[in-house]
């Protein structure tokens, strides 16, 4: 009997282990995935939690519930990978050999790379948005917040979905204007990329969107330090830009088991071909989601369709046929810019986010890089999406796998 | 688009980085490098030639790269090519400018 072992029961993770239930010849292989989590997270929730918006019942399920029957969970650190001998090692000593591994091991903020980023004012006037402890603090500190000066931050690339610094900060706005406060809190969005997005036409949509809700934007800046006393960051020019309130999206790097295992890059993600997710050093090795280092936004939906793809890959492997190269690091996401609206981006690696209409060409019903209600509605959904149909491998109907050109205005 | 400089045509694109590295040579480098208010020191030089090499090996680059090189730590990279060192150190070695993950 063969092994295809699954390290990390997160969306990848989870994902892979619902497609390969249904594709793989059950007496030929076992399917195991490995998590040392009992709790799922659904991750974008993150986003709503320090608003009020949801609440931790809404964001937090059982891992178990959504690991398909017939696969074995084993709940358990995980050690080290030794992909010489094709071994998992366990923190509790045991040893799981695989013919087949997929890596689902995700990215984790680390603030720690950043001098006074985890001093004695973090999860006090310092936070974070990307863990669920730092969003619950975050949010016990806006209920009885007074104003002053809040800095949004992004320290360095790539993070985990790169728009929802820019929601948070759209959303921060709505926030105090519903608490009549707005004008007592002065907002500041800091940014280490030349503009608010890499992409330049979604740049300018959502810069023309940060100046219309009076948001300062700050770019270019590499942050070296937070200095806790004077409540300042400063970055390597020399800049400094004082706060009462800093919240910040740290380093994001992989998962420590990949820097323990040799398997990463400087910051831990594993190199992995970006067209058809396997391991650049290791054939056997696959990799989903944000653990690798391709080229593409660190998102669900990234992940999504990357789990259509590497399915198809992994049936491939085993009948020994060629790999398909036909991952094209598409990307949808769901701006919310407040206020009850949102807009849509949809891109992959060689076309960025334009105008147009989706997932029906010239029809909608929601539009792409323009606020609207009905993509607000449509990010409201996405979490039933999530939980009923994602994790579950279930095709989402209208949306390709690959980016449709067909509706878009290039 | 096309540009004289140091008395040779070199194509750029928008953002005005060389499209065609076989265009670059040292003296297009200290044009641009005026361009950008820049005298090229030897520690300049040092830098435009990691950053060349780590490009011709497809190897992706980024300030914390560049900042673990061995070369010049972030600080001194910033003192070299002040504001947004990364972006004016690829122009002015001919090479693209680094794409961002997003």
């Amino acid at each position: 009997m063969k092994h295809l072992v699954i390290l990390g029961a997160g969306t990848g993770g989870t994902m892979m282990a619902n497609h390969l239930q249904h594709e793989l010849n059950k007496d030929e292989w076992r399917i195991s995935i490995i998590d040392e989590r009992t709790e799922h997270h659904y991750q974008p929730g993150y986003l709503f939690l320090p608003f009020d918006i949801y609440e931790p019942s809404d964001i937090i399920k059982s891992i178990q519930e959504f690991i398909p029957k017939g696969i074995h969970f084993i709940n358990e650190k995980i050690d080290k990978i030794v992909p010489t001998s094709n071994t998992i090692l366990l923190a509790n000593k045991e040893a799981i050999d695989y013919d087949i591994l997929i890596i689902a091991t995700g990215a984790k903020i680390a603030p720690e790379e950043i001098e006074g980023m985890k001093g004695e004012l973090w999860h006090k006037s310092v936070f974070d948005f990307y863990t669920f402890e730092g969003a619950l603090h975050l949010r016990n500190k806006l209920r009885t917040w007074e104003g002053g000066k809040m800095l949004i931050h992004i320290t360095e690339m790539p993070i985990k979905c790169p728009v929802a610094p820019l929601e948070f900060a759209f959303l921060a706005d709505s926030f105090f204007k519903n608490k009549h406060m707005r004008d007592k809190v002065e907002i500041t969005y800091v940014t280490p990329l030349s503009g608010a997005f890499t992409k330049p036409k979604a740049t300018e949509a959502l810069e023309h969107l940060l100046t219309e809700k009076n948001i300062n934007i700050v770019s270019d800046f590499a942050i070296e330090s937070v200095d806790n006393d004077t409540k300042a960051i400063r970055d390597y020019g020399g800049r400094e830009i004082p706060f009462d309130l800093l919240v910040t999206v740290p380093t994001n790097k992989g998962d420590a088991v990949i820097e323990r295992s040799g398997l990463g890059d400087e910051l831990n993600f594993v190199p992995t071909h970006k067209a058809t997710l396997q391991s650049k050093d290791h054939k056997n090795i696959f990799v989903i989601g944000d653990a690798s280092n391709i080229p593409a936004s660190k998102a669900g939906s990234v992940a999504h369709f990357e789990a259509e793809i590497l399915t198809e890959n992994i049936v491939r492997f085993i009948k020994d046929e060629p790999l398909q190269e036909e991952f094209d690091g598409h990307a949808n996401c769901f701006i919310e810019t407040g206020n009850g609206k949102a807009l849509l981006i949809d891109f992959n690696y060689s076309h960025e986010p334009v105008e147009g209409t989706f997932p029906f060409p010239g029809v909608g019903p929601l539009r792409l890089l323009k606020e609207s209600r009905m993509n607000h509605m449509g990010k409201m959904a996405f979490r039933w999406i999530y939980w009923n149909m994602l994790l579950k491998g279930t095709h989402i109907p209208f949306v390709s796998t690959t980016m449709s050109e067909s509706g878009k205005h290039f | 688009m096309e540009k004289t400089i140091a008395g040779k045509t070199i194509t750029v694109n928008e953002e005005g980085y060389l499209t065609n590295f076989s265009q670059w040579d040292r003296s297009v480098a200290e044009e641009l490098a005026k361009e950008a208010e820049l005298t090229l020191t030897p520690r300049h030089w040092d830098v435009i030639a990691y950053l060349q090499d780590e490009h011709k090996k497809d190897s992706p680059l980024s300030i914390r790269k560049v900042g673990k090189s061995g070369v010049v730590d972030i600080k001194e990279f910033y003192a070299l090519f002040p504001n947004a060192p990364l972006k004016t150190a690829t122009k002015i070695a001919g090479i693209p400018k680094p794409a961002s993950c997003i």
